[in-house]
């Protein structure tokens, strides 16, 4: 007895202590009501009686994309639009129902309101129609007694100045879906939206801002007699691109009709001047939900509009790679400067012929000839002397084969074979895979973004990536300075033997593209043609299936170019494809000067304000 | 001692049917017919003055409740005992199972579809834990208590529901767990110093969990501290809350006048916040009588402990009467914006079948207790 006595003497003792602590927690919460109640309670006993509080977000406007230059390429529009508040009426369907009799609405309208508000908690206004004219609004006012929790308000809609011509840089934005309103409930107010691609998405957090809240107080029908309290939100920043539109208007101009993509690029920074992509879409078309019928005719293009050609297009390089394989050479010490290699047309290798573009060989090549000739030959050797290793080992430090740090989304980083992936595949490497690597065929793949910025590393020798972005809110990102990038560490003898040789191209007799010659005096434009032929490259083949009698343009080669200028102080590069356009030299080579010629006239990496010059739309 | 003055109950032939009932503690009964009655009160003002949807079904689920606890409070308690790690086991076997293949709400998985009503296993595993607890120090001298190898045992039953509704993941139901299980080892006569060692390794882990911690449940920890920064999200329901309580002021708006709430600008006013919806109508003066309702109740299951002559049903009781407590604190903590909101339900006053009758079960539990208060049950508190 004397042992339980112990122990139920502890437990009454713990147990009052238990109780006590109970009661003191219950006693807090006693003083926590009257806290709430009564003393802070008086900052709402003022209210008349019949009135009650409501607290309403207020959406903050999206932030906008500019250029270079300050110019709005996606701003907001005014938006006068009715919106439902399910919670202030007492019959929903009755009341939109009263609406449609003002403002008719469609099935599919009523289908995407009744989601909504399935989807949203009642205090939360539901758009039943946007882009109101005068009339819409002078009708829903008039009738506005015989619509409870119906309001019409200004909201903001996505605008593109620029439409497809900068579609694919800046994206679009569509409305948000239930994941996205999980992640964020702000999202839920109506008007929200989100952006689904390019630097919409990629921004899309600096340019959405946060929402801010008001405290109103309202009558018995729901009408705001007052403001109580706000909470102002914080807009959206705008984001300044790298982007010169009036230069991009220029070059999708320059394009053409051509199913066609170029990049221009100030080769010191890094920064993106242009991406043009040929054909293109219209980004709005998005804001509100695409229909069917555009998505089967986008998709079904063989020219792919939606497709970012510049940056997720990807193409056999061909001898706009032929520089990488000279530097690769040089480095390897497997030929030197004045090393000759003699083109008899063709080299043979193993049990195989691989063939020169000049039929009858171009003779005793050096580095500068062969470039100057593009002569195929002369790169075989070098890449077979070289290594597939050392060769995808340089075009990694060129930007090639790897990711770049590009700030757009599905940007495809394209592909250099090695060793190792062949072997990945269970089979052995050939000899016979370096040698047409050496003329930018074979398994490789790459973008033209990619191109140039390999381009731009040429000019310069510094290892710069591309890039859109060139503020936030008013102040600079890192990576405008050319110091911001380090230098690739190649020596300048070797990288200026294969400038000289780009220089040759355009700028000696004989060259391949002399056509491309500037016709500002003292200025000089180095580049490299190429042409590739079409093997697996367009989507619309693999679907088909490859047959060397179908379509022509199908099978016209691709024509590539990639140069930069001014030759004797490098600061613009420019890469371009031309799908199916044949000859690199005819095709491509013309377009590529006349786009650098207008670089050159804008000259906008080295303005603060863009030129007065007519733009040509 | 007066308590040791009464007969000891010893053979079944003293205690029939009518004895037991006569024993029951009435008093008690009442005072859960009255806070059922609130509810009915609370729920009819919720549906707008009427007695559809919430408050006909509130009562008539009261009613069965009931007689569900009087059936329980006549089981004897030493069959209780016996089946106690019974219970836990099932408690834990159904946590697993709703891990495994439970309904997934609120970016959860807690409920169970049973019948049509989703029941949360976290409910049965409290009281299975309370009665384990109960039974493996039923038998504990106060020396054998301070051994600490004796404790394993208890630590372990206590952590594995503790763990697997941590992976519900429901941290709420998960720290009122650990509580219960606090307060039974402190009544089983764990020493001090012990006790004090485990709350400071929970103090010292907190931040740490913190980091694992659901991005929902990070939210609801923000949006405490700084409820104007999600004022549509988990903030809006605490900052509504508490306009309502303001605006009833002292003496409320009066029965059905709440306007809050009759908006609909209250969430959940049926549930988590119906005692929001009552001080909004009845005021401070109402708030807090309910509140003294609330607390005699609890103070009412803990002095059923003290009365009760052996250490199962004390502490059975104590276990119970804190969980009761525990609901209690945290919805009114929760609407006033004391603590983080938890999704806790006034107890037989907020609408919900399942959780009312898991309340009624474990008052049926306290008043067994109470009926077989002085049973011969190892009251000489003699290690086997």
């Amino acid at each position: 007895m004397k042992r339980e006595n112990k122990r139920s003497g502890v437990f009454t003792r713990r147990a009052l202590l238990v109780a006590g602590g109970q009661l003191a927690a219950l006693g807090f919460l006693g003083a926590r009501l009257y806290q709430v109640q009564v003393e802070e309670g008086a900052r709402y006993s003022t209210l008349a009686e019949a009135n009650r509080i409501s607290s309403r977000l207020v959406a903050p406007p999206r932030g906008r994309l500019l250029d270079r230059f300050g110019v709005v390429v996606a701003g907001n529009r005014q938006n006068w639009r009715a919106l439902l508040i399910a919670e202030q009426t007492t019959d929903v369907p009755a009341t939109i129902e009263a609406f449609s009799r003002y403002i008719p609405l469609a099935e599919s309208e009523r289908a995407r309101i009744e989601r909504d508000l399935r989807r949203h908690r009642r205090f939360i206004p539901i758009v039943l129609r946007e882009f109101l004219s005068w009339e819409d609004m002078a009708r829903i006012e008039v009738n506005a007694p015989e619509l409870p929790g119906v309001l019409v308000d200004v909201g903001t809609t996505r605008e593109y100045t620029f439409g497809p011509h900068l579609a694919h840089v800046a994206g679009y934005v569509a409305p948000p879906n239930d994941a996205d309103v999980a992640q964020d409930t702000m999202l839920a107010l109506p008007g929200m939206r989100v952006g689904r691609a390019g630097l919409e998405r990629t921004h899309d957090a600096t340019l959405r801002g946060r929402a801010g809240a008001v405290q109103l107080e309202v009558n018995a029908v729901g009408r705001v007699i007052r403001e109580l309290d706000r909470q102002e939100g914080t807009p959206g920043r705008d984001v300044t691109l790298t982007i010169d539109a009036a230069l991009q208007e220029q070059v999708l101009g320059r394009l053409g009709e051509e199913s066609a993509s170029a990049v221009v690029m100030d080769a010191r920074n890094g920064e993106v001047l242009a991406m043009a992509t040929n054909p293109s879409f219209d980004p709005s078309l998005f804001n509100s939900g695409v229909s069917q019928a555009q998505w089967v005719e986008w998709t079904s293009n063989r020219r792919a509009p939606l497709i970012n050609k510049a940056a997720s297009g990807l193409y056999a390089p061909g001898s706009t790679y032929k520089m990488v394989v000279a530097l690769a050479g040089l480095e390897a010490k497997a030929i030197t400067m004045n090393d000759k290699v003699s083109c008899p047309g063709y080299l043979d290798y193993g049990d195989r012929r691989y063939h020169c573009w000049s039929k009858g060989g171009h003779g005793m090549m050096d580095l500068r000839g062969a470039l100057k000739n593009s002569c195929d030959v002369f790169f075989y050797e070098v890449a077979r002397r070289t290594g597939i290793d050392k060769i995808a080992a340089m075009s990694n430090r060129f930007g090639l084969g790897v990711k770049l740090g590009i700030d757009l989304p599905g940007t495809r980083q394209g592909f250099v074979p090695t060793r190792a992936w062949r072997a990945g595949q269970g089979k052995l490497w050939n000899i016979g895979d370096t040698i047409v690597c050496g003329i930018g065929q074979g398994y490789l793949q790459l973008s033209p973004l990619a191109l140039a910025t390999m381009t731009a590393r040429l000019a310069t020798g510094r290892a710069v990536e591309p890039h859109l972005t060139r503020a936030i809110a008013g102040a600079a990102v890192p990576g405008g300075k050319p110091e911001d990038w380090p230098s690739l560490g190649l020596p300048e003898r070797m990288l200026s033997a294969v400038r000289e040789g780009m220089w040759s191209v355009i700028n000696e007799q004989g060259g391949t593209a002399t056509i491309a010659k500037l016709e500002i005096p003292g200025v000089q434009f180095a580049g490299k043609t190429g042409s590739v032929q079409v093997r697996n490259v367009t989507r619309e083949q693999r679907e088909k299936g490859y047959k060397s009698e179908n379509l022509p343009w199908e099978l016209r080669p691709h024509a590539l170019f990639v140069g930069f200028a001014p030759y004797d102080a490098p600061r613009y590069a420019v890469a371009l494809v031309v799908e199916h356009g044949n000859a690199g030299s005819a095709a491509a080579a013309p377009i590529a000067r006349d786009i650098m010629a207008d670089v050159l006239q804008r000259d906008p990496a080295r303005r603060t304000e863009p030129p007065r010059v007519a733009v040509r739309s | 001692m007066a308590l040791m003055q009464r007969r000891l109950i010893r053979a079944e032939a003293d205690f029939g049917l009518t004895s037991k009932l006569w024993r029951v503690n009435w008093l008690f009964v009442l005072l859960l017919c009255a806070l059922a009655g609130v509810g009915y009160v609370a729920l009819y003002t919720a549906a707008g003055g009427s007695p559809e949807p919430f408050a006909t079904k509130h009562i008539l689920r009261f009613g069965f409740g009931l007689v569900i606890m009087l059936t329980i409070a006549l089981i004897d308690i030493r069959l209780i005992a016996r089946l106690s790690w019974l219970v836990y086991g099932g408690g834990v076997a159904l946590l697993v199972l709703v891990l495994r293949m439970g309904h997934v709400g609120k970016g959860a998985q807690r409920w169970i579809d049973l019948g049509g009503t989703l029941w949360q296993p976290s409910e049965l595993m409290k009281i299975g834990l309370v009665l384990a607890l109960a039974h493996w120090f039923h038998k504990a001298s106060w020396e054998r208590v301070g051994n600490p190898l004796f404790l394993v045992v208890p630590i372990v039953s206590a952590l594995v529901p503790v763990v697997l509704i941590l992976k519900e993941p429901n941290l709420g139901t998960a720290v009122i767990c650990a509580v219960i299980s606090g307060v039974v080892f402190l009544g089983a006569g764990v020493r001090w110093w012990k006790v004090a060692l485990v709350v400071a390794a929970i103090a010292i882990a907190a931040p740490i969990a913190y980091d694992h911690l659901h991005d929902y449940q990070r939210a609801r920890i923000t949006t405490f501290l700084h409820p104007e920064s999600d004022p549509l999200g988990a903030g809006y329901n605490i900052i509504q809350s508490r306009i309502a309580l303001g605006s009833g002021g002292l003496w409320g708006k009066g029965f059905l006048q709440g306007t809050q709430g009759h908006l609909n600008f209250l969430p959940e006013k049926q549930t988590d916040f119906i005692f929001t919806m009552l001080s909004e109508e009845f005021g401070f003066a109402g708030g807090i009588s309910l509140l003294g309702l609330l607390a005699v109740i609890t103070m009412g299951g803990m002095m059923i402990g003290l009365r009760c002559r052996h250490q199962y049903g004390r502490l059975v009781a104590i276990g119970i009467s804190t969980n009761f407590f525990m609901y209690v604190f945290v919805n009114i903590a929760m609407v006033t914006g004391s603590i983080p909101v938890g999704g806790v339900p006034l107890p037989l006053v907020s609408h919900g079948g399942s959780a009312m009758i898991m309340v009624m079960i474990g008052m049926g539990l306290l008043m067994s207790v109470h009926v077989h208060r002085d049973v011969e049950f190892g009251n000489e508190g003699e290690d086997q």
